[in-house]
């Protein structure tokens, strides 16, 4: 059943804990194998504090979180605008949250962060869907 | 130093994707999407799909072979080592199903300087074989200390 949402409405939080093996997950399923997101020793060297998050990884959660709206139907999601930036690294829980800026004509706006301990990983990400 | 802009208005031809049932699975698996409609072609076709369709950020699986070439060209003259992403947005018209073709091509839509970093903005356009619009991306690219 589609929710009847309002402007200010919170959207129900999304909580994940990517495991370990998450980043090798996602490079395969994206084609990015950047060893910053696969290779903690590379990581490392480079200067992070260890092998991150693909940022597309994070924006497919605030997706996903959106999409849960409309059951998960993949022709609600118009438009998703985000920025990336704080680096987000697995076995620590990322929560996406959203507040409703408008709903008119079931067209839904929606402001989402993905968050990771005090962390900002997906910020002024705007959602547009049509429910 | 003056950033390198000439690239600016540059457009590198379409490259194809065609879309799979198991790719549409493994990435749905990737991010946790349990949506029949990404994993068993008959739900998707009693949701009135075609066929397995793709969760909408399935557009980065597509769209991004195009986007490389971009990055690499040397007359855009990116420093690859020092970029990091910081903002994507897409626009989705009609939904990817497994056995489309898809083509991106992209744009580069401006080069800028900003508190010492270069913006580097490309936009991808994906079509498919019916020549009907998939989803438009918008790439904004950072490299420190320009």
């Amino acid at each position: 059943m589609k929710m009847t949402l309002n402007a200010g409405d919170q959207i129900p939080e999304l909580r994940v804990t990517p495991d370990k093996y998450l980043p090798h997950r996602y490079a395969g399923a994206s084609g990015d194998f950047n060893p910053i997101h696969i290779d903690d020793e590379f990581a490392k060297a480079v200067g992070l504090p260890r092998n991150i998050l693909h940022g597309l990884y994070s924006m497919g959660l605030v997706a996903k979180a959106n999409a849960a709206l409309a059951d998960g139907d993949p022709r609600a999601l118009k438009r998703l605008s985000v920025q990336m930036r704080g680096m987000g690294v697995p076995e620590q829980e990322i929560v996406v949250t959203g507040t409703v800026k408008s709903a008119e004509g079931g067209r839904v706006v929606v402001d989402t962060v993905a968050t990771q301990g005090e962390t900002a990983l997906i910020k002024n990400a705007e959602a547009e869907l049509e429910l | 130093m003056a950033l390198k802009t000439d690239a600016v208005g540059k457009e590198w031809p379409g490259s194809t994707y065609q879309v799979g049932r198991e790719k549409i699975k493994e990435y749905a698996n990737a991010l946790g999407i349990d949506n029949p409609v990404h994993h068993d072609v008959e739900a998707a076709r009693a949701a009135g799909f075609r066929d397995v369709v793709a969760p909408p950020m399935f557009a980065v699986v597509y769209s991004s072979p195009a986007v490389a070439p971009a990055i690499l060209d040397p007359e855009v003259e990116l420093n690859f080592a020092a970029m990091v992403h910081g903002g994507q947005a897409f626009e989705w018209d009609e939904p990817a199903c497994s056995g489309d073709e898809i083509t991106t091509s992209t744009k580069c839509l401006s080069i800028e300087e900003k508190d010492g970093k270069g913006f580097y903005v490309f936009e991808t356009n994906s079509v498919n074989q019916d020549g009907g619009q998939v989803a438009r991306g918008t790439w904004t690219l950072i490299v420190r200390g320009v």
